[in-house]
């Protein structure tokens, strides 16, 4: 016989019954049912099949901790894999599928694995697959994984949204059990702000499944005129399906809701699962306490459960367990299960108690064995006897069910989140969490508390305490104190004598013999026995198991559990989907999209857009015809340099600087001169690191006396902006300058080429003639007849004639326009960074590329711009240093092929003529390399040991990578117009 | 890592709008200093167990630099200040 439903009780609504279906059955639960308590009332105790030996597993808890009933819920993208059936809120639709069985959970030809468990004890994978070595990876790895495990991920996008956000109240009560409820109606009533989060659908905790009566209350009105009161105060808000998963730094706590993950139809426009963050000015965990199993033969076989989980579903979804029930308890919490299943007419074949004095008081049918235990339970895939032993010989009863209680641990993982260790207190036969922790107070059972009433009355006490300490003083507790009248059992750690299997862990399979191997092989302390049986890792992190390991691994040892002590706990207290922690973070919100302000001009001019970083910048313009990207940016090189371009520059760094001191600032950052900077002129500053390497470069321009205007790379735009002001506050707060970012308020196009002053000037105003405007004038100009202002800058990267104009982001797309339609007689093209690339590396321009954090100015042919005369600037004392003064640092040259037709990569090395590849004989390597339409040949800047003196030098260029050597030759980095008779043009 | 920091000209603000750049114990040395103080400016850095003084940028915030005094065992913050301010304070 199995569990079935009873024809009547339980907070169930049974006009609303629920279709769903396990592996593919449908079957009906009503509202109100978990998957676990529909699954029962199916008859459905066989769940799954355990990790290692295959072994068939029904329903354990009714909780968090259950380390069976894991079941993959859902189709498709919305597989979840691993999740407990016991937390699973019914819905109509639901498609839970079985795990780790095949071909079906009832017949598992895995189950083969428990034939060879005496080979497959601790270390056993450890022992066994030690030799070949190579075969572990190949071939013992992938088969032991097909073989063990839990669900499958899909690998279908998930299409559901998750978000996150931020609460904040006065006290967070962390469980809606008695002592929680009775913590938040206390503070509720005192006027604070108060969030009451619990994990299940209904709040409640214990209340929901007691038949016990409070007072004159039912413990079910008790409930509901505590959650009336509550619901009717504006500062209370009850969260319910939210597990706090984790206690962090400034009193933060971490909460996953669970908005629609009770509905087969879900609800596009709002996230499945939300994660909190908890800002609480204090915090009382009301977690409650786990049952905790006993270590008996048999003590996983379908039937065996939890006593106070049978009692849950018995009071709370009016589940029978079976027909004939045998209750071992070593606490008087087996009693009260004992009761309700006579009370609603179910035979209980008998109450084993391992304590020698039995029961306190039992008025019940069933027969007490007291000082008894049963030692094994038996049966395949459902339970059929149990064998008890009292003194003598053992007895065997039928049974279809049993229930068992080893006691009660607090559950107080959260406590610990934060480094404190739980302590060992022999009067409570439990871990308890330290009595004091800087805003967080533990409360009812999580507490050590037993009784009802005790656990009502310390919530409520608590809460006092904690709101008087954050100054609400008009606060009465809700409850009246209680004497806490619980007998606290001596723990049975393990049943000695079973013949079947004991298990301690179940979700990993570990039993009693594996961690009396694990001590005789000496890992027995708890950090290592856990590494060497897996006995409290995967999903519920040892929930159930931890305790009796601890006690079994102590008794070994012959300690106190306060010896052993526990393995850490850690965030989080239950399994997080990967999608709440991805929360809204996922395809195109994984990261922002910057588009220039010529973004959609760009488009309309037909770009290829590149990446960098989070820009998009145009790359190159193909023409109709042309086939190659190659095809485009030489034509876009030889028109710039023949007639005009226009390329989008927004991307760079903008920075506005101002103040009396900004000169002076300027002047200490910059490695070159910038104090007597006149207005109206740009200059090429570099910019070091404290160390001395470069870190940025660009051109900074006076527009006043106390206004700049500095630009910098598109990569190190936000870098250089934190830079300054780390300067400015940190290390000179007595010069007066400020920042402001105006990269996204500019829009800025570069014109270029030996027209774009012919092009520039039917748009500017004034007068931009090489006499009126010379190299390196920058000022603001009026346009279009003085319907716009910009700032125009005559600074060129291509080393053409060229300009570079700003105006307002909003109008950048009618200038580029104009310019366009202005240029068009004269053969204006756009051009885009590759084209700029090829450009420059011909001019011999750094960049990035070689501006890479190893090199100084002098590396890079800039030793001249580094001043003699100025007292500081950032990286002056350390380009004094020995190694950034000898003489074969790499150091900047070009190189080009012997043979025009043969070509080189980036990164490639260089090696002298002839020589063989080796570490020593590198002399440097290409930082950038491009083919010149200009030469007809690849081009290259090096980084080359004593650069500058071997120009002419014949050279290898070795690329490992494809096993390529090229014959170069080594020369001036500026490949075209050496003289710069076109910039001045 | 603390939650949480109170930025004096903010309140109390997420972490994720900070950066932290590093040991605020230590002074840029003169520009004439010995060149063995400047190394252990640019290189050398203590690793303290229990209170520590760290510049923090409120880069998204303020975008002021500050001084985060906080314990690197329990990540209690004690005190939260400009670091333009350090003169005053410390």
């Amino acid at each position: 016989m199995s569990s079935f439903r009873l024809s009547k009780g339980g907070r169930l609504d049974r006009t609303k019954p629920l279709d769903f279906t396990f592996d593919g059955k449908p079957m009906q639960g009503l509202a109100g049912d978990t998957l676990a308590s529909a699954l029962l009332a199916n008859g459905r105790q066989l769940v799954g099949r355990s990790f290692k030996y295959h072994r068939p597993r029904g329903i354990l808890t009714a909780g968090a901790a259950e380390p069976n009933a894991l079941v993959t819920i859902g189709e498709g993208g919305r597989t979840e894999a691993n999740t407990r059936a016991t937390l699973v809120e019914l819905y109509s639709g639901l498609t839970a599928r079985s795990q780790n069985r095949w071909p079906s959970v009832d017949f598992d030809l895995g189950a083969v694995n428990s034939l060879l468990s005496p080979f497959l004890g601790a270390g056993f994978y450890y022992k066994t697959f030690m030799w070949p070595a190579a075969f572990w990876e190949k071939v013992y790895e992938p088969i032991i994984r097909k073989a063990a495990g839990l669900g499958r991920a899909t690998y279908e996008p998930d299409p559901d949204s998750y978000e996150k956000c931020w609460a904040h109240c006065d006290l967070l009560v962390i469980g809606a059990g008695p002592a929680g409820l009775a913590a938040a109606l206390t503070a509720g009533r005192a006027g604070a702000r108060v969030i009451l989060a619990d994990e299940g659908f209904e709040p409640g905790g214990s209340l929901l499944s007691e038949t016990a009566v409070v007072g004159d209350k039912s413990a079910g009105d008790l409930l509901a005129q505590t959650l009336a009161e509550l619901t009717s105060l504006p500062n209370v808000r009850i969260f319910s399906r939210t597990t706090v998963f984790g206690w962090y730094d400034g009193n933060v706590f971490g909460a996953v809701e669970s908005v629609q993950k009770n509905t087969a139809t879900v609800d596009p426009n709002r996230p499945v699962e939300r994660i909190w963050r908890i800002a609480a000015k204090h915090a009382i965990l009301a977690s409650g306490a786990e049952e905790r199993p006993l270590v008996f033969g048999g003590n996983d076989i379908p039937g065996v459960m939890m006593a106070g989980a049978m009692r849950s579903y018995l009071n709370r979804q009016a589940i029978a367990p079976g027909k004939e029930t045998v209750i071992f308890t070593n606490d008087e919490s087996g009693y009260r299960t004992a009761a309700d299943l006579e009370a609603a007419g179910l035979e209980v074949a008998a109450i084993v108690d391992a304590r020698a004095s039995g029961a306190s008081s039992w008025s019940g049918r069933a027969p007490v064995f007291p000082g008894a235990m049963v030692q094994d339970a038996k049966g395949g895939k459902a339970l059929t006897s149990v064998t008890i032993l009292k003194g003598g010989a053992p007895v065997t009863i039928n049974a279809d069910a049993l229930a068992m209680s080893g006691g009660w641990s607090p559950i107080i993982h959260l406590a610990c989140h934060r480094g404190a260790r739980p302590v060992w207190s022999d009067a409570k036969a439990a871990f308890l969490a330290p009595e004091t922790l800087d805003g967080l107070t533990i409360a009812g059972s999580a507490a050590g508390v037993g009784s009802l009433e005790a656990c009502l009355a310390d919530g409520a006490g608590k809460a006092t305490s904690a709101l008087q300490a954050l100054g609400l003083s008009n606060t009465s507790a809700a409850f009246a104190p209680a004497t806490d009248t619980t007998i606290v059992s001596k723990p049975l750690w393990y049943v000695r004598g079973a013949k079947g299997k004991a298990f301690v862990d179940y979700q990993n399979d570990v039993h009693l013999k594996d961690l009396g191997l694990a001590v005789s092989e000496g890992y027995g302390h708890v950090e290592l026995a856990k590494r060497y049986t897996t006995n409290g890792m995967a999903t519920d992190q040892g929930k159930l198991s931890n305790i009796n390991a601890i006690g079994i691994l102590a008794e070994a040892r012959k300690v106190s559990p306060a010896d052993v002590g526990t393995t850490t706990f850690r965030p989080f207290y239950t399994p997080l989907s990967f999608g709440a922690l991805t929360g809204a973070s996922k395809g195109k919100h994984f990261q922002p999209v910057r588009k220039s302000p010529l973004h959609d001009w760009a488009k309309k001019n037909g770009a290829v857009f590149v990446e960098t970083g989070l820009w998009y910048r145009s790359s190159w313009f193909p023409k109709a015809g042309e086939t190659t990207w190659r095809e485009s940016v030489d034509r876009e090189v030889l028109n710039v340099r023949k007639n005009a371009g226009i390329c989008d520059v927004s991307t760079l760094g903008k920075i506005e600087i101002f103040g009396k001191d900004a000169a002076e600032f300027l002047n200490r950052i910059y490695c070159n001169a910038f104090l007597k900077l006149p207005v109206g002129k740009a200059r090429y500053g570099l910019m070091l690191r404290e160390d001395g390497m470069i870190y940025d470069d660009g051109t900074t321009s006076r527009l006043d006396e106390s206004h700049f205007f500095m630009t910098t790379t598109t990569a190190y735009a936000a870098g250089v902006m934190n830079h300054l002001e780390f300067c400015a506050q940190a290390l000179w707060p007595d010069l007066d300058v400020q920042f402001a970012s105006s990269t996204d308020q500019w829009a800025q196009i570069a014109v270029a080429g030996p027209k774009s002053r012919m092009i520039l000037q039917t748009l500017v105003d004034e007068d931009i003639s090489d006499a009126a405007f010379p190299f390196l004038g920058a000022k603001e100009v009026s346009l279009c007849g003085g319907t716009l202002t910009g700032r125009l800058f005559r600074i060129s990267f291509s080393g053409e004639l060229a300009y570079e104009l700003a105006v307002p982001a909003g109008y950048g797309e009618a200038i580029a326009d104009a310019i366009m339609e202005a240029g068009k007689p004269h053969g204006i093209c756009p051009y885009g960074v590759e084209a700029l690339g090829v450009m420059r590396i011909e001019k011999g321009h750094v960049t990035h590329s070689e501006i890479n954090g190893t090199v100084i100015p002098s590396d890079l042919g800039f030793a001249k711009m580094v001043s003699a005369t100025k007292p500081d600037f950032i990286g002056k004392a350390m380009l004094a240093r020995e190694g950034m003064v000898a003489d074969d640092r790499l150091s900047l040259v070009g190189v080009k092929p012997l043979d025009p037709a043969t070509t080189f990569k980036t990164g490639s090395h260089i090696l002298s003529d002839g020589a063989t590849p080796s570490l020593e004989n590198d002399q440097g390597y290409v930082s950038s390399s491009c083919y010149s339409p200009n030469l007809g040949s690849t081009i290259g800047l090096a980084l080359v040991k004593h650069g500058p003196k071997r120009h002419g030098e014949h050279v290898t260029v070795w690329n490992d990578l494809k096993n390529e050597y090229t014959k170069a030759v080594l020369c001036s980095p500026v490949f075209f117009d050496p003289e710069n008779g076109k910039l001045h043009g | 890592m603390a939650s949480l920091i109170a930025c004096p000209h903010c309140g109390p603000r997420p972490k994720e709008e900070f950066t932290v750049r590093g040991d605020a114990g230590i002074t840029r040395p003169a520009p004439d200093a010995r060149e063995d103080a400047w190394y252990a400016y640019v290189y050398l850095r203590d690793n303290p167990r229990g209170r520590h003084k760290e510049h923090w940028h409120h880069t998204s915030g303020c975008r002021r630099w500050l001084i985060v005094e906080r314990d690197t065992v329990t990540h209690a913050v004690y005190a939260v200040t400009d670091a333009a301010a350090q003169g005053e304070t410390a």
